[in-house]
């Protein structure tokens, strides 16, 4: 193993001998244009990929939440999930703790999670599986996926997604970016939502009515 | 060094095999037309996408050039974030390690997560070979795995099959090596779909050991990267105890910011989405989270080699979103399996050589598998001058064997007569030459053709090919559609 480690080195310092080493490039495309209504494109960008998407104010998140999950029966959060987004009634929740097996989240149907950041122009929500989020396995297993993304969350494009998220990645954080449901074309090409992922994503955008900071690890 | 396809003829061979196939003939059409619009409008969307496509090209330039640097970083990164580094020189040395791994765990299965690389290596069958199953998760690897198939297309692996063929695969296999497809399974889309969830979800369930590859790989942070569809990956990437990914040295990437532009070009040529539904990040172990035992084999086999060649080396920016492959005339014609190669279409035709050298046959006739068109160089989100090296190994080839075999010349001939036959064949790679600023003049007889183009037009009087097309042609010859 170390000869092959120490082979391939020696292989590939070999082959750039003489090569013209090509510089580091320096920061590239420039900052990106933000768009003047992000929120607005960001719900027009989940739409598009048949995902549920809705405005809700702060006092709101909870009936949202509660419709969101109407007809379901068991539902598991991430032990930092806040409480108070599960005010209503009649919900049948787990918190995980960590214990629950593959198995036992197979028989859940749904999952509510925050979510780190929101890209508008890609309609994309990303997971850095903080306290709020939870482990990966709990937004991946449940057929439902509920995910709350505040205003302030929200990023133009990619670039700027990957500027706020690379701390946590630095940190040693998974990182998960899901748009949309799940998804496959393989089939002649026809799109056939939920292969494998949550066959609805349900995402809720709550407007800055609230600017308390919200608890991070 | 893993070898072409067992009993792979030539590309020309091959390529007239696979054009008596109307049936995958019309299925690529449809596929490749269908992304290409899809592709074209989002990355209309993109101000500025040739910065992104420069910036691509320059990141990839610079990491390529110091990789022995940010190999050794990556490696460090890796182990301080808990995962085990493997350095495997060849296909066979890989298998080995992961064989060895999954062996270590006592399992007799994994689950795979669709990849390029392990294809490339064999690993399924020396998984096979040492008794262990190895399931395809994704679900036109599949389709591909239970119809005892090859992979015709790098996105769509199973383009090639339609929904009744998909159908019966799935009623005679499935119960074969799992949950079976229900009964009065129809060929909706959607049912189809259904069931290999329900077949697969037993699989993800109880898989003590993944194995995956990676899109990228972050220097920096020891960060590897998967962009998916289905979920599948997912499953994979977190459900299991082990993970053992396959990389390939040239998909390192050298900061967490560079993920940036690459996330930006990938999705958009790939699948022509704005963002694919799913990308995974990890790195190493996240205690609590996903598997604990992670494993990273690094992968040689033939890249290296690839390195050496200045000309070539710019091959290696590939990031395998299968763009080139979706305007290329040729490969629209003859589909996949006639690359003899998990790479096929412009980029099979630069990559395999370089990887595999050119001694096979196929190998040899890979470079004269396209038309020159350019269009596929227009596509390349790393803008990789494919019509350059096609150009710059048909001289490798032709130095390197003289005599004996038929001529390049003549291979080359009989992939462009039929390029030639079909006047939208002609019209398409024309157009691919007026996107890149070139137009040639109404002749009855073509000139001198610019760029690359120059060096077979300046041999020869070719004359505009014909108004009948080739599937007038065909049904005045042969009677039938
Ligand atoms: S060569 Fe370029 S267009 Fe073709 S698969 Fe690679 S990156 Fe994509």
């Amino acid at each position: 193993m170390i000869g092959s480690r120490q082979e391939m080195l020696g292989r590939i310092t070999a082959a750039l001998d003489g090569a013209e080493r090509a510089p580091a490039p320096g920061r590239r495309h420039g900052a990106v244009t933000s768009s003047p209504d992000v929120a607005a494109l960001f719900v027009e960008r989940v739409e598009d990929y048949r995902a549920v998407v809705e405005r809700v104010a702060p006092a709101g998140v909870a009936a949202a939440v509660a419709d969101a999950l109407a007809g379901t029966g068991q539902v598991v959060v991430p032990p930092g999930l806040p409480r108070d987004w599960l005010a209503a009634d009649g919900v049948d929740v787990v918190t995980d703790d960590g214990g629950l097996a593959a198995d036992d989240l197979d028989r859940i149907d749904a999952v509510v999670t925050a979510a780190a950041v929101g890209v508008a122009t890609t309609g994309t929500i990303v997971l850095d599986h903080g306290p709020d989020q939870g482990r990966r396995a709990l937004s991946l297993v449940p057929d439902l996926h509920v995910c709350v993304v505040h205003e302030s969350q929200l990023v133009g494009d990619v670039p700027e997604s990957i500027t706020r998220l690379r701390d946590a990645v630095v940190g040693g954080r998974p990182l998960t970016w899901i748009s949309g449901p799940s998804a496959t074309s393989d089939i002649e090409l026809e799109r056939v939502e939920g292969v494998h992922g949550p066959r609805r994503l349900h995402v809720l955008l709550v407007s800055d009515g609230d600017s308390t900071p919200r608890a991070r690890a | 060094m893993s070898g072409t396809f067992i009993g792979m003829p030539a590309f020309p061979v091959a390529a007239r095999e696979a054009l008596d196939n109307a049936q995958q003939r019309r299925n690529l059409q449809h596929a490749t037309q269908t992304i290409r619009d899809k592709r074209a409008a989002v990355v209309d969307e993109v101000d500025r996408w040739e910065e992104l496509r420069v910036a691509g090209a320059a990141i990839k330039d610079h990491v390529l050039t110091h990789l022995d640097g940010y190999l050794v970083q990556l490696e460090e990164s890796l182990t301080r974030a808990g995962a085990t580094v493997h350095w495997a020189r060849d296909a066979e040395e890989a298998n080995r390690i992961v064989t060895a791994l999954a062996r270590e765990t006592g399992t007799d299965e994994v689950v795979k997560v669709k990849s390029m690389t392990t294809q490339e290596i064999g690993l399924n069958e020396a998984l096979e070979d040492a008794g262990i199953h190895a399931w395809e998760t994704d679900l036109a690897e599949l389709i591909v795995q239970l119809g005892r198939d090859r992979p015709s297309h790098i996105l769509v692996p199973a383009i090639h099959r339609n929904r009744a063929e998909i159908r019966e695969i799935f009623l005679r296999e499935m119960g074969k090596v799992g949950t079976p497809a229900p009964e009065g399974l129809t060929s909706a889309p959607h049912e189809l779909a259904e069931s290999a969830r329900r077949h697969l979800r037993e699989k993800f369930l109880r898989a003590k050991v993944a194995i995956s590859g990676a899109n990228f790989a972050v220097a920096e942070t020891g960060t590897l990267v998967v962009v998916e569809s289905e979920g599948n990956g997912r499953m994979c990437l977190t459900l299991p105890e082990t993970l053992i990914s396959v990389v390939g040295i040239e998909k390192v990437l050298p900061t967490v910011a560079d993920l940036d532009v690459f996330l930006k070009l990938l999705p958009r040529s790939s699948t022509g989405e704005r963002m694919n539904p799913y990308t995974s990040t990890w790195t190493g172990v996240t205690p609590g989270d996903g598997p604990q035992q992670v494993h990273v084999v690094l992968l040689d086999n033939g890249r290296s080699d690839a390195l050496a060649d200045h000309v070539g080396r710019q091959a290696l920016r590939c990031i395998r979103c299968s763009a080139c492959l979706n305007v290329c005339p040729v490969y629209e014609r003859v589909g996949g399996h006639a690359y003899g190669s998990v790479y096929p279409g412009p980029i099979g035709a630069v990559l395999n050589p370089q990887l595999r050298g050119t001694e096979s046959p196929v190998d040899k006739s890979l470079p004269y598998a396209s038309s020159l068109c350019g269009a596929c160089f227009d596509v390349c989100p790393v803008r990789i001058e494919i019509p350059d090296l096609l150009v710059h190994l048909r001289t490798r080839v032709v130095d390197e064997k003289r005599g004996g075999l038929p001529s390049g010349e003549q291979l080359a001939m009989k992939g462009a007569s039929w390029m030639f036959a079909e006047h939208t064949r002609w019209e398409r790679a024309q157009r691919g030459a007026e996107l890149g600023g070139r137009v040639l003049g109404k002749k009855d007889s073509i000139g001198r053709l610019p760029g690359p183009l120059s060096a077979w037009s300046d041999a020869r009087d070719a004359p505009i090919p014909p108004g009948e097309s080739f599937r007038t042609w065909w049904k005045r010859e042969r009677g039938q559609g």
